[in-house]
């Protein structure tokens, strides 16, 4: 059994398939770098990120699987999962060991994992696609932090880019310390350099002197209108909390009490 | 008035309109305007009574010339009143959704001076926000009962889906509740609506550029248990209305108290919400299942029963339907199975290609078993010794369930 260890990238996995393939590999165990712990027994070897071969995998894939095949295959890798690493990795194999689009073959196990991954990854893509609240600030940009399950971003930023086209944004991923801002024009991956504390703040909580002069008018007036358009005749908390679970109560505005 | 307190006052007198859908527009963002549309819509949010909040669901006012009793906004009621500028709702509008807190907005108002004068406003908010805002969100307008037909078509060129209320099921229930209105005043908006988007159609196979005009079709709303209505009449009411002016949905809403009127059910009478559910089910076999809405409901049985769902309530009526082999029955009969859904007949269709279907498979299909198997024959199924009776069946599966649906463990009050 030999150990690949990856960066944790794309490109990584994809290159591990490549090296697997030029190296007539046996058994081969997949751990990224973050969660790798040395053995004393197996060989390892470090995947070197190579995007001239990734692209020549990402090729053969899509040749394989198609597009809809492909898709679910990024969305199963954006879920960060270590077992899903090394399905995707099994599953690439199969893809190029047996040829076809083994993708709907829901009786093979890492077939079955990947597409049951990819499903929690879209729920999620579709979660922040609701949940998001930007806030505006004094300079005309609409702000919004969250902490997705799973890497979800690369997958909202055309529904955003779509459909806010003009105005600037930024959702930035506070788990993963990046974001997305769109600058009226082009969608980019961002880094910020935040403060120690300003690294701190969760959803809503942005710093108040630097929000537009009519932000907090009109997070109150959605706060009211969410209170006053329920019918208390009909309450039944077990549906509310089951379609917005708890852990997202923190982005929403009408969910948070903000002191503004 | 401030802001917000208009905001609240137009936001409770709109909330009893239970249509919140944002789905079935298709609107992209042109030229970077704002906004667009998906096919299947997002909620944004939920209320602490688990209905969706996807829309800015609002009254331009609730002024109301009209006094209809199970209407809060009716003349005779001594609440807060309140309107909206046409500024006002534009700009409540684009704010939340450029804040991501909304998929559009849901505009409907009371009737004041008049219904022309009313839906002028209606429609210069809606151009306004399409024109001069560049706004291409979902927009949900309501139609005013007796505005003249040029308003209303002008409207449908703005409007991703339009609606009117029949509100009482029967006319004479809308006779006796609100003497001063009519069910055909509903009709002749639909039908001038339905007309157009069937001409619009027609012409859009002959030329590429045709106006999009309602795009996301048309619904109506039908108030359960204000009046003594049966679930047949109620259902009849909506197949007609699915027919004649092919509705996209009719919403069932159960009647809330608002009045002391003898004429109706007191305040804090608890809504029939379980009723509701069963109408809403019945409503999807009418449109998903291949149901005629007389299969289910007529003069020997004109009330759905509460205690069960109504597709096993009609296959404990009719044995002689069963058991239904799913290896080879066609997909129009698997649909009829109690406890199996239109997705599961779909995989069930597919998957028999490759071999035949065991219980356990169906089970991972998504069929629910504690009812199907009563109704169903499979690979592995076992001869039984003696066939079961409907009431033997209704006995099993009820005790299966019975804490979900005995009315002690209602949780939905």
């Amino acid at each position: 059994m030999e150990t690949y260890v990856f960066d944790g990238s794309l490109t990584g996995l994809l290159s591990a398939v490549f090296t697997f393939y030029e190296r007539k590999s046996g058994a081969v165990k997949l751990v990224g770098q973050d969660e790798y712990q040395p053995d004393l027994l197996g060989g390892q070897l470090e995947i070197y990120s190579d995007p001239g071969q990734a692209a020549r995998v990402w090729k053969g894939l899509a040749k394989q699987i198609g597009t809809d095949g492909l898709n679910r295959f990024y969305a199963a890798f954006l879920g960060e999962d270590a077992t899903g690493y090394q399905c995707l990795f099994d599953l690439s194999r199969c893809i190029f060991d047996c040829g076809g689009n083994v993708m709907e073959d829901f009786g093979n196990a890492h077939v079955l994992f990947v597409s049951q991954l990819a499903r929690k990854v879209h729920r999620e893509k579709h979660r922040m696609e609701a949940f998001v609240r930007f806030h505006k600030m004094a300079d005309g940009l609409f702000v919004s932090v969250v902490e997705p399950d799973y890497n979800v971003l690369p997958l909202i930023r055309k529904h955003f880019a779509d459909r806010y086209a003009d105005q600037r944004w930024l959702i930035y991923d506070g788990r993963r310390k990046y974001g997305l801002y769109y600058d009226g024009d082009r969608t980019e991956e961002v880094e910020i350099g935040f403060s120690e504390r300003a690294a701190q703040l969760r959803g809503p909580s942005l710093p108040e002197n630097l929000l537009a002069e009519d932000e907090e008018l009109y997070q109150r007036l959605w706060r009211g209108y969410f209170n006053h358009t329920n019918i208390p005749a009909r309450k039944n908390t077990k549906l509310h909390i089951r379609h917005v679970p708890k852990r997202y109560w923190r982005y929403l505005t009408e969910k948070f009490d903000l002191h503004l | 008035m401030r802001i917000e307190e208009k905001l609240n006052t137009l936001a409770d007198a709109a909330k009893y309109d239970v249509s919140c859908a944002s789905s079935g527009g298709t609107r992209k963002n042109k030229e970077k305007g704002l906004g667009n549309s998906h096919q299947s819509g997002i909620c944004h949010s939920y209320t602490e009574d688990g209905r969706c909040v996807s829309l800015l669901k609002i009254l331009l006012t609730n002024h109301c010339i009209y006094d209809c009793a199970f209407c809060v906004s009716r003349r005779s009621n001594d609440i807060r009143r309140a309107a909206f500028k046409v500024q006002e709702v534009v700009d409540l509008t684009i704010n939340f959704y450029r804040r991501n807190y909304i998929e559009g907005l849901f505009l409907s108002s009371g009737i004041f001076k008049n219904a022309d004068y009313t839906m002028e406003r209606l429609l210069q908010i809606v151009k306004k926000l399409r024109t001069e805002e560049r706004f291409h969100g979902y927009i949900h307008l309501k139609t005013i009962p007796g505005a003249s037909e040029l308003l209303v078509r002008e409207a449908g060129l703005y409007a991703d889906r339009m609606s009117i209320n029949l509100e009482l099921p029967t006319a004479d229930g809308l006779k006796q509740l609100a003497p001063e209105k009519s069910h055909d005043e509903v009709k002749r908006p639909l039908d001038w609506i339905n007309k157009s988007m069937i001409q619009l159609n027609e012409e859009r196979r002959l030329m590429r550029h045709v106006p999009a005009f309602v795009p996301a079709g048309q619904s109506t709303q039908l108030v359960v248990g204000a009046t003594g209505e049966s679930d047949k009449d109620i259902l009849y009411t909506a197949d007609r209305f699915y027919r004649d002016y092919g509705l996209k949905r009719v919403y069932y809403s159960g009647y809330i108290p608002v009045s002391e009127d003898h004429r109706l059910p007191g305040i804090g009478s608890h809504p029939p919400l379980l009723r509701e559910n069963r109408l809403y089910q019945t409503d999807w076999l009418m449109r998903f299942y291949g149901f005629e809405v007389s299969e289910l409901l007529n003069d020997d049985h004109p009330f759905l029963e509460t205690a069960i769902d109504p597709k096993l309530s009609w296959a404990l009526r009719h044995p002689q339907e069963f058991p239904v082999d799913v290896n080879t029955a066609d997909y129009r009969m698997i649909l009829r199975v109690p406890g199996i859904g239109v997705g599961s007949a779909q995989k069930i269709v597919q998957a028999r290609k490759f071999g035949k279907l065991r219980f356990d498979q169906l089970r991972k299909i998504g069929v629910a078993l504690n009812r199907a198997r009563h109704f169903i024959w499979c690979a592995d199924s076992a001869v039984p010794a003696r066939e079961a009776s409907p009431a033997e069946i209704r006995q099993h599966i009820l005790a299966t369930q019975a804490r979900r649906f005995s009315p002690a463990q209602l949780t939905l009050f």
